[in-house]
């Protein structure tokens, strides 16, 4: 190493960044902390409780009910909203005219304000008034998403998949707009077939914007709230009632500040273990040999 | 040319009055990516297409590989039409531009792909693959994965894809060595050429650069805004070029191109008459004189210049010298002087020739 002289006046620098991040992630952030480790009453007085609201929180059937609930409900999300989405880039036209039209219309969903999502498709599914609720009974179905839970789910997914899936396929049409032709000659040389074309040039190509859409639609789909709430209100009964939903009643509706502060910390580290996960399985095979 | 590696395939190639525009409804000549191409490659030959950027030889090689249908003109592998069928009922094979390799794959997966694609019976696919990669020199890297593996190594895999399938007719490159480090092109190169003599199989590359087009090819095909300006082996690109195009594309520095009179069937060039190997008819065209460096010489009396500098070219020393506005390049051999600063110049008759309007002018005496 050289001897350069050595200026640490450059930290400063750094001081506004830092100022930033304190105010808008690590002081909300400890203050969570500082309500999860106690009891709160009335007149500002605080009572350290150590890790009993965590595991009170951990142990009650009713967070593990609404984390059931949350995974299965990204878990469906995930399993329809990847493939379709790829699915749709695939036959999305790569020029003209077309691709263009295509690109408008996939991304409107997305540009729609999340709640105003919740009420177009809450009264969508009215059984009596709504196109898509009133259609259904007149076919014969016995459809109504505020009695029946099963209808409930079914709505809160179609929702979900009609909302996020131009995500995952504005994605992998980035990506597959990113192969060169030279790849669709040589595989057309090579005799591959249309499946084979898939499998070997355009998923190893899409690899990368998959796991950024795999990523993004897991976080926002684990953390969804405003359409569910709009749409269901959680209900009927608990039935769709997901974390984020419960985590505002005991905060909000209860005002259990040390357990929601306690479910709040548990929720953040499920989401980051689980991204964490995500993300090595879909890296894996790119560590040198 | 017995054949050593392929089926018992063989294809000569020809292009009967090929014209293609990437454009619909093409008006104007310009629209034209090429132009009207009439060829025949010969089985078993090395052939280059040579041309600048631009020229249409890409368009050319991916209309004789199947990737592109030519807007007019028909295609024929020996006596059939082939201008209808797709790339891989072609039994051709094409490296490009920039490495192509599937990513996932191992080496062996790689070369294996195209065999398995057609149904080959694995035992076949193995044999042929090991026979391959011993070629080309990948017998340690077949389990490795394809991604891993540098630009050259990769090219390599591209090649071999070709290389195992037994059907094969025509290896196509296109500018195959644009992407690898320059002290790795030579041996590449070389590779190609050592290639073509073990399996005697058809290969046509397409290059911008004279050096590899002259080292690989037998036959050079000498691309120019959509049109073919000259076919030759590359000692006839060299001395007997047939458009001044040639003569300035070809060789370093290219040929020197002076403007010109004829009359009476001789040609004078700064009054001086000027000894052609090729008859002078003039035809009212534009009239120009082509002589390369290597071919004019400084003497007591002829052509009065002012040499205005002198660069090195490796070996050789290049004096440039001008007759008026005219810029006239030497080549001076091995311990000759470099003159003063006026000085007179003759031109070798073998070598020069007289052009109208860019194409050599008549046959030669």
């Amino acid at each position: 190493m050289s001897a350069k002289p050595v200026n640490q006046r450059a930290w400063w620098l750094v001081l506004p960044v830092l100022l930033l991040v304190a105010f808008n992630a690590v002081i909300p952030l400890m203050t969570v902390v500082n309500y999860s480790v106690q009891e709160t009453f009335g007149d500002n007085k605080f009572f350290f409780e150590g890790v009993k609201w965590y595991s009170e929180v951990v142990n009650s059937s009713r967070f593990q009910e609404s984390l059931k609930r949350q995974l299965l409900f990204t878990a469906i999300a995930l399993a329809i909203e990847v493939p379709l989405g790829v699915a749709i880039a695939l036959a999305m036209p790569r020029r003209g005219a077309w691709a263009s039209a295509c690109l408008v219309l996939m991304s409107m969903p997305l540009l729609i304000p999340w709640n105003v999502v919740g009420a177009m498709w809450n009264i969508l599914a009215l059984p009596d008034i709504g196109l898509l609720g009133w259609t259904l009974n007149k076919l014969g179905f016995d459809y109504n998403y505020t009695r029946q839970p099963v209808a409930a789910w079914a709505t809160l997914v179609a929702m979900d998949v009609w909302h996020w899936t131009s995500l995952v396929a504005l994605l992998a049409y980035a990506g597959l707009s990113a192969i060169p032709d030279a790849y669709y000659q040589a595989a057309k040389i090579d005799g591959a077939s249309g499946w084979a074309v898939f499998r070997h040039v355009q998923l190893p190509k899409m690899k990368h914007v998959l796991t950024i859409a795999v990523l993004l639609r897991f976080m926002d789909s684990f953390m969804i709230y405003t359409e569910p709430v709009v749409l269901t209100g959680g209900g009927p009964g608990n039935s769709t009632t997901l974390l984020s939903i419960d985590l505002v009643k005991i905060a909000l509706g209860q005002f259990d500040l040390g357990p929601a502060a306690a479910m709040s910390l548990i929720y953040f580290l499920i989401v980051l273990l689980l991204s964490w996960v995500f993300y090595r399985v879909m890296t894996l095979d790119e560590d040198p040999a | 040319m017995a054949r050593a590696w392929g089926a018992s395939a063989v294809a000569r190639i020809r292009l009967e009055s090929v014209r293609h525009s990437y454009r619909e409804h093409p008006a104007h000549e310009s629209d034209w990516a090429l132009k009207r191409i009439d060829l025949e490659w010969q089985d078993g030959g090395a052939y280059a297409l040579l041309g600048p950027s631009g020229c249409g030889k890409t368009t050319l090689l991916s209309i004789v590989s199947g990737l592109l249908r030519p807007t007019s003109g028909r295609v024929f592998f020996d006596d059939q039409d082939v201008t209808d069928l797709p790339p891989d009922r072609r039994n051709i094979a094409q490296v490009f531009q920039f490495p192509v390799v599937y990513d996932t794959m191992s080496v062996y997966d790689n070369l294996a792909f195209p065999l398995r694609n057609r149904g080959v019976r694995p035992a076949q696919v193995d044999a042929r693959v090991r026979e391959v990669a011993e070629l080309l020199d990948l017998q340690n890297m077949l389990a490795h994965r394809a991604a891993g593996l540098t630009a050259d190594g990769k090219q390599k895999i591209s090649l071999g894809r070709g290389l195992a399938r037994s059907d094969l007719n025509v290896i196509m490159f296109d500018e195959p060595l644009t992407v690898i480090d320059p002290h790795l092109k030579w041996r590449l190169r070389s590779k190609l050429k050592e290639l073509h003599q073990r399996v005697g199989m058809t290969m046509i590359y397409v290059t911008h650069d004279q050096t590899e087009a002259m080292t690989f090819a037998d036959q050079v095909v000498v691309m120019h805004e959509g049109a073919i300006v000259q076919v030759g082996t590359p000692v006839e690109l060299f001395e007997r070029p047939r458009h001044t195009f040639v003569g300035h594309f070809i060789g370093s520095p290219g040929m020197n191109v002076l403007p010109c009179d004829v009359a009476g069937g001789v040609a004078r060039f700064a009054g001086v008459p000027v000894a052609t190997a090729n008859r002078a008819e003039a035809g009212g065209g534009r009239t120009e004189l082509g002589v390369r460096p290597e071919f004019v010489r400084f003497t007591d009396e002829g052509i009065p210049v002012r040499v205005v500098g002198v660069s090195d070219a490796g070996r050789h020393q290049i004096v440039e010298t001008r007759h008026g506005d005219a810029v006239i390049r030497v080549l001076l051999q091995e311990g000759e002087a470099v003159p003063g600063e006026r000085a007179h110049l003759g031109f070798d008759p073998a070598f020069t020739r007289l052009y109208v309007d860019g194409l050599v002018a008549g046959e030669d005496r």
